[in-house]
């Protein structure tokens, strides 16, 4: 990565995205409540994507405001991380995708509060009390359903080693951005050990660990996602309710 | 599929949410939840995400004993007639304006 511009986009890519993939929970969740809650989380990430990729848009200095950045750009010029872009799964899968992200973005957006670029302090300063939150929710489901039937074990237990290896590509070590992501793991890995030890749950092991999403390289599962996502904008620019 | 459905294995829960300091905790609805504590977050969720609240109980619909609407006479109908009740007989004094 190269400077604040690609970081700050970066970590409203992985906003957007996974606020994108939240929504596809709405009117299908196991339960009202929860559709509830995974709308109210993905609005949390919609509002963090908006503050992220505006303040990319001005770092870039190419006059690119956050809908030219969300809605006219191709997979390849996503800088989001891989573990967002997943499909959903079961709901075990998506909240083993929520739980790492919360435990990834919670100290994140807590050292961002304290860094030296004023805009991005105040975005994790906002944005940490959310997230907070989105950890809290992920982790009472991973500790309920790792630590509930033989059945809700089995498919926490498989969503875990299924989206495990994804997770090492957020701690990338960049000691030039204005948070080195390396210098949270030790955060993420003392949350996660917890939560998955109360879940009864294995923590994974094993070397393979997938990444590209920060230089451009995706999966296949993201230009589906931007497809339905951007037609509206591309197909009537600048459409207003 | 003969497993219960989802909402036949989760309790109703009784929320009631202070809106302010100062004000007691009010009834405002129930939802479904396994346990209390995620009646407390889906309580979050459903019913103060406009900023409704600053304190929120949840309570098992369950333990909650409540007069029954063929007792609403015996209950309520008696104190129709004792407007001695009210404290309306008396004269308040000048200078207090907020009795």
């Amino acid at each position: 990565m190269n400077g604040p511009f690609d970081f700050t986009l970066g970590l409203g890519d992985d906003a957007l995205v996974a606020a994108q993939r939240l929504a596809e929970w709405t009117t299908r969740a196991p339960e009202m409540e929860e559709d509830i809650a995974l709308a109210n989380i993905a609005l949390d990430q919609l509002g963090a994507a908006r503050l992220l990729l505006t303040y990319a848009g001005e770092l870039e200095g190419a006059g690119r405001d956050e809908d030219a950045l969300a809605y006219l750009r191709d997979d390849r010029e996503f800088r989001n991380a891989l573990l967002v872009e997943l499909p959903n799964g079961d709901f075990a899968v998506t909240m083993a995708k929520l739980f790492f992200l919360a435990a990834y973005q919670l100290p994140l957006y807590s050292a961002l509060a304290g860094c030296a670029d004023e805009r991005l302090a105040a975005i994790g300063a906002k944005a940490r009390k959310e997230s907070a939150y989105h950890l809290d929710h992920g982790a009472l489901w991973v500790k309920r359903l790792g630590d509930g039937t033989e059945e809700s074990h089995r498919r926490m237990q498989s969503a875990v080693d299924e989206v495990w290896p994804y997770t090492h590509e957020l701690f990338a070590a960049d000691p030039a951005a204005p948070v080195d992501p390396a210098t949270l793991r030790p955060a993420f890995d003392d949350t996660v050990g917890s939560v998955l030890a109360e879940a009864t749950l294995t923590k994974p092991e094993g070397p393979w660990a997938p990444a590209g999403g920060r230089t451009g390289v995706h999966t296949e599962h993201l230009s589906y996602l931007l497809a339905e996502m951007q037609v509206l904008h591309r197909a009537h620019p600048g459409a207003r309710w | 599929m003969s497993e219960p459905t989802s909402r036949e294995q989760t309790p109703l829960w009784e929320v009631f949410v202070r809106a302010r300091r100062g004000l007691s905790h009010t009834h405002v609805g129930s939802l479904h939840a396994p346990d209390a504590e995620l009646a407390l977050r889906n309580a979050r969720d459903l019913y103060t995400r406009r900023q409704e609240g600053v304190s929120i109980w949840v309570v098992p619909a369950g333990a909650i004993t409540a007069s029954s609407p063929d007792e609403k006479d015996a209950f309520f109908d008696p104190a129709a007639d004792k407007v001695y009740r009210h404290p309306t007989f008396y004269e308040v004094p000048d200078g207090v304006a907020h009795l």
